[in-house]
């Protein structure tokens, strides 16, 4: 299987979010205090880390044994059910 | 269900058990990729059990070592699709299915940040929430994604790129009210957040 290691995956999920690109300040408002573009860069980056660890936090939640009932019982079906 | 425990009758194909073996090791990523799309804990279930389903019977059609993980998503993201298609009532992902989200997945080690970025992520358009969550936390690159979504891979990157600027915008300035609290509250906690969990990372 090719997945990428996580440590892989967050470098390129941290260069995706750094690569802020300055044509279009965030946000219209009022820039609090100036936001610099170092600043913007960084928060993007931390949106990015957060968006990873949400993902995360579900990939390792316990999957539910239903799941695995389901896919048993689609392999017995197959299984004694004439296909290949 | 409740059934017998006789084993099967006739072991599977050495190629079926190593397809199995790899399907189960999906399931988690495709249980977290059919909640970014529904934002509904059940309902994604449901959808990560029927992509699975679709998987298991098409196979026949999947080449042993190609990315089966971007195969399996795209089978999810398809089933998705054309089942908003046939309800429409399920058709947008709207602040009130990001609020049942968070009260399932509520946990007090949870920190406030994470259910902000919830509530942004569900003000997104579909597209570039699912672009976004492709690339920026499924871990797929762009060529990938878009073999996914079956888009050119120029339109993957804009739509991330844009996913991305409107995210910040809405956590800066609060494209949403929760609990009275302010928007730059939220950017402030998600900073902090990913300053400890990048730590963590490079620990």
């Amino acid at each position: 299987m090719a997945f990428a290691t996580s440590q892989q995956s967050f470098v390129r999920v941290a260069a995706v979010f750094s690569m802020t690109d300055n044509s279009d300040p965030p946000g219209k408002g009022p820039p609090k205090g100036g936001a610099s573009l170092e600043e913007a860069r960084l928060r993007q980056q931390a949106i990015g880390v957060k968006l990873r660890h949400m993902f995360d936090e579900i990939v390792n939640e316990q999957v539910p044994d239903e799941f695995l009932d389901i896919l048993r019982r689609a392999d017995e079906r197959s299984s004694d059910g004439g296909g290949k | 269900m409740s059934g017998a425990s006789t084993p099967p009758p006739k072991p599977a194909s050495a190629d079926d058990n190593a397809f199995k073996r790899e399907l189960v090791a999906l399931i988690p990523h495709l249980r977290a990729f059919a909640r970014t799309l529904t934002g509904d804990p059940t309902a994604a279930d449901d959808l990560a059990q029927d992509a699975m389903m679709k998987a298991w019977d098409a196979r026949a059609s999947y080449q042993m070592g190609t990315n089966m993980k971007a195969w399996t998503f795209m089978i999810l993201r398809n089933q998705f699709y054309s089942e908003k298609r046939r309800s429409w009532r399920q058709s947008q992902l709207d602040q009130e299915a990001a609020e049942r989200t968070l009260v399932a997945v509520d946990d007090p080690e949870s920190p406030v940040a994470l259910d902000e970025l919830r509530l942004a992520l569900a003000t997104l358009p579909e597209e570039q929430r699912e672009a976004l969550i492709l690339v920026g936390a499924g871990g797929f690159a762009y060529e990938e994604a878009a073999a996914i979504c079956q888009c050119a891979v120029g339109t993957v990157k804009s739509r991330v790129s844009r996913a991305r600027k409107a995210l910040q915008a809405t956590l800066e300035k609060g494209g949403y009210a929760r609990d009275g609290r302010a928007a730059g509250d939220a950017m402030r906690s998600i900073l902090a957040a990913a300053d400890r969990l990048s730590s963590v990372r490079q620990a």
